[in-house]
């Protein structure tokens, strides 16, 4: 394995052929994937289910009927959610508060929408409302960043922290100024229907795909295309390369964070005035722990990311009811999820291995195997 | 260890046989095989990248070999561990200091004591005085590190290596930031170690140095060993023949395209450093660059500069000697304006730039080659193009409307990629799979367009091949030359005094001394001034 890596530089597989590009790309990409499914149907076997039976639930009800309008409608939020994860990402930047920040950035949407929807015009409103959410999201992030640009301080700490101030305010808010006082149960009052976003041409799809898709392939062109996008880049290759080539590095993290926030709390208003139109004590989707790998497999590409979302939002609408329909814990979902996880990084591992052109196998296991090979032939001789 | 008169020994204390060592992209060693003998100095020559190191660490036990083994006294033995290679008796001195700064000298020897649960104070005094004894040196154990010279660290760090017992001492790279002076004190203490009967390994790739000190030259070249000589013939030859014999080997078929055979011989050091400019004087010209007194932040981890004063004028190369890590690079960073001031004032052409930011100054012509090449100089990742204008991001004719221009950036690239002998696949090549002179080619020719006035070069030539060294080294002189004001800070006293006009030193961060670099005998009084008044 070594010498026929011996004269070789990572540099040279780039140029190889179109095909095996593709291949490779199939392989680091896809592969983890079709592992996890299959990985994930033993399981089922051995659960004493149907694999065929569950995943074929999961494709009568994710995308056959009307099963694709709801991964669609599914869809919108994640896409925005996934791009700010992904800003931050490529920053380098570990913006793990984002279940605070969509939340809290919800909470006030749904909260505050009941009165402007009603006082205001409509599209007005709307507006008003999602860039409510978009700002209570960023400003969520605030404090992590400032402390991250003056001070160094570790951001996964900060951020997952206030995340959890994050979701006590949000459960405070409703069950304090905007608890629903026609019910006894904790939720915000219900947004009538015909106050929330319009749907497409008799579908039940709203209008928050075409938002979510109109601001990440904007967001797309602005990291791939433009000085802003290569500078984010170059910080988040090596800060102290940003700061030797006369980037503002204290300001690049606060915009970075202050966008990846307001991604999310973009998300979360698209979400409730799209689909929810409520939000109740306790509720959290968590859509970012599961959507975390998707975005790693786009490789932290916007662009890559839309299929791979989508490929969960089928998963996640069709698995919703195939679990309940073979008789499972809809938590089984987070199985799938994590099996890709770890399918990813081992194949991240080989491929990485393969690019440097050394053996699989890490050196401690290898040693561990020599010993005992050399150990029985010791015991034959 | 009974001493035995050490020609009549025959089997080698140590051997290696046939080793081999692979990395990904690089054959570091090439089916080598040599030996040690009890009471000689082998010299190991070769440029950066020829092996030496890898060959080192597989003897400390850092390494493994692929293929190959190592016998000891003619019994075959498994370096497994750094500790392993002690019990055999094979001590390291390594390029780079070891020694804990914050330690007294006594505490940094006892660290690898794991003898009983107390320490054995009173025997490690006594240790340290019979090495001391043996070396020719008088070693203060109470001292703490970071106070002594750097002669005295070298000291200390020999007896480190010979600490437990040794009986092989390798020493790599040993003078390449001492003094004279203190070089004359290391070349006596090998001689008195090699009179005990110890076999030391003396890594260099000064010429001069293998001649004087060595009893066998072995040449390294590609991870080969291309050329040896031994005992007898280096006995038997002149200083001349060796020099002839070696530099065919360490250059080879290359040696046509080097150049000429004075230039072979500067770079390879084999004559003494001597200023290759001629003598100027600037004192009427008003001065390009003025630090006043400037201090930077304080730092748990790094010497901070404090109250740091210079001029630099147009033309003129001001050199910065000192010890690594006495400030340094905070000085190179306060200029460029990747730090803050904590005082003093910064001029460029009279004007007050103290509060600048980085992107200001490289506007004014303030440019900075950094030292950390691979990490702070490119980004690796990013082609070798857009490494080319990374600190013009944004700017036009390069980027329009926020949008990268490409036309303008290949053009820039390619124009840059041939003007300074760039070797790279294509402008599209990720930078970070570049040698690193091809980096820290591609790096000159980012600082040195859009109307440079003044460069700061950090270790300029640091890790680099012979070849890229001279030129890296023209490229310099050439722009003093043509009217720019350069701050040269260097390790490497023959660097300083072949290019500077003037050398000041740098000490615990605060200027120490300047020398004006107009006779033979530069190095001598900058080494003066590093030793102190005493």
């Amino acid at each position: 394995m070594a010498a026929e890596g011996g004269l070789q530089s990572p540099g040279t597989k780039t140029s190889s052929s179109r095909t095996t590009k593709v291949v490779a790309g199939f392989v680091r990409n896809v592969l983890p994937l079709a592992l996890a499914i299959g990985t994930s149907g033993i399981f089922l076997l051995a659960l004493g289910k149907s694999p065929a039976a569950f995943y074929g639930a999961v494709i009568q009800f994710g995308l056959l009927g009307t099963g694709w309008q709801r991964s669609i409608i599914m869809l919108a939020p994640l896409l925005l959610y996934g791009a700010g994860l992904i800003v931050a990402f490529r920053g380098k930047l570990w913006n793990l508060g984002y279940e605070g920040q969509y939340l809290l950035g919800g909470v006030l949407v749904v909260g505050l929408a009941p009165a402007l929807t009603q006082s205001l015009p409509l599209a007005l409103a709307f507006i008003i409302l999602m860039a409510i959410g978009a700002t209570v999201g960023g400003a969520w992030t605030f404090l992590p960043a400032v402390l991250k640009a003056k001070f160094g301080t570790n951001e996964i700490i900060t951020t997952l922290m206030l995340s959890f101030v994050g979701i006590g305010i949000t459960n405070m808010l409703i069950r304090g100024p905007f608890q629903n006082p026609e019910v006894t149960v904790p939720q915000t009052a219900v947004m009538p229907l015909d106050t929330m976003f319009p749907k497409i041409l008799g579908s039940r799809i709203h209008i928050g795909i075409i938002i979510a898709l109109v601001v990440v392939l904007i967001l797309h062109f602005v990291l791939t295309r433009t000085s802003f996008g290569l500078r984010l880049d170059v910080y988040g290759a090596s800060p102290k390369s940003a700061l030797h080539v006369g980037i503002d590095v204290p300001r690049m993290i606060v915009i970075i964070f202050l966008i990846s926030g307001a991604l999310i709390g973009l998300a979360a208003s698209v979400d409730m005035l799209g689909l929810w139109g409520t939000m109740r004590a306790n509720w959290n989707p968590s859509y970012g722990a599961a959507i975390l790998p998707f975005v790693f497999l786009a490789r932290l590409n916007i662009l890559a990311s839309i299929p791979f979302l989508a490929f969960y939002a089928v998963l996640a609408t069709g698995g919703a009811l195939a679990s309940q329909d073979v008789g499972l814990d809809s938590h089984f979902l987070l199985v799938v999820v994590a099996l890709i996880l770890v399918f990813m990084s081992i194949i991240e591992y080989i491929g990485m291995k393969r690019d440097l052109g050394q053996s699989y196998i890490p050196p401690g296991l290898r040693k561990a195997f020599a010993s005992l090979l050399s150990r029985k032939n010791e015991g034959d001789s | 260890m009974v001493s035995s008169p050490p020609k009549s020994i025959s089997t080698p204390i140590l051997s290696i046989r046939q080793v081999t060592k692979k990395f990904p992209g690089v054959i570091a060693n090439d089916n080598i095989s040599l030996d040690l003998h009890q009471g000689k100095v082998h010299c190991l020559l070769g440029e950066n990248g020829a092996g030496k190191s890898t060959l080192i660490s597989i003897l400390a036990g850092m390494q493994q070999p692929d293929q190959g083994w190592i016998e000891a006294a003619g019994q075959r033995v498994n370096i497994a561990s750094p500790r392993a290679a002690m019990d055999l008796g094979i001590g390291v001195v390594y390029q780079h200091s070891t020694l804990i700064s914050t330690m007294t000298v006594l505490e940094n020897l006892m660290l690898g004591d794991t003898g009983g649960v107390t320490l054995d104070i009173k025997g490690a005094k006594a240790r340290l005085e019979e090495l001391g004894e043996m070396l020719g040196a008088s070693i203060e154990g109470s001292a703490l590190a970071s106070d002594l010279a750097l002669g005295q660290q070298q000291q200390v760090e020999i007896a480190k290596a010979m600490w437990k017992g040794s009986k092989v001492l390798i020493l790599d790279e040993p003078t390449s930031m001492l003094t004279p002076q203190a070089i004359a004190q290391l070349e006596e203490s090998v001689a008195r170690l090699k009179a005990q009967d110890l076999s030391i390994v003396f890594i260099t790739h000064k010429l001069r140095e293998a001649y004087s000190m060595g009893d066998e030259i072995s040449v390294l070249r590609h991870g080969r060993l291309v050329h040896h000589i031994s005992d007898a013939v280096l006995k038997k030859s002149s200083e001349e023949e060796i020099k002839e014999s070696v530099l065919d080997a360490m250059f080879g078929e290359d040696k046509a395209s080097v150049g000429d055979k004075a230039f072979a011989e500067e770079i390879s050091a084999a004559s003494e450093a001597h200023h290759l400019r001629s003598t100027k004087s600037f004192d009427s010209e008003e001065p390009v660059l003025r630090l006043s007194g400037i201090s930077s932040p304080d730092s748990p981890t790094e010497t901070p500069v404090k109250g740091f004063s210079v001029d630099i004028r147009p033309g003129e190369i001001v050199g910065v000697a000192g010890i690594d890590g006495h400030g340094q690079k905070p000085l190179a960073e306060l200029v460029a304006g990747q730090r803050k001031l904590t005082s003093g004032k910064i001029f460029f052409d009279g004007e007050d730039i103290s509060s600048s930011g980085v992107r200001k100054r490289q506007s004014l012509g303030i440019r900075y080659v950094t030292d950390d090449r691979m990490h702070e100089g490119i980004v690796g990742d990013l082609s070798v193009a857009v490494n080319l204008v990374l600190k013009r991001i944004g700017m036009a004719p390069f980027w329009r409307w926020g949008r990268m221009n490409k036309t303008a950036v290949d053009q820039e690239a390619q124009h840059l990629v041939s003007s300074f002998d760039i070797r790279t696949p294509n402008l599209h090549t990720r930078a970070g799979t570049l040698s690193g002179g091809n980096i820290q080619k591609l790096l000159l020719a980012r600082e040195l367009t859009h109307e440079p006035r003044v460069v700061i070069f950090n270790k300029p030539t640091y890790g680099l091949d012979l070849k890229t060294v001279g030129r890296v080294r023209t490229i310099v002189r050439d722009f003093a030359e043509n009217g720019g004001s350069v701050l040269l800070i260097s390790t490497d006293l023959d660097e300083l005094v072949e290019l500077s006009d003037r050398i000041v030193l740098i000490s615990g961060g605060r200027l120490s001394g300047e020398v004006v670099n107009d006779s033979a005998k530069t190095a001598e009084r900058v080494g003066e001034l590093m030793l102190g008044p005493n």
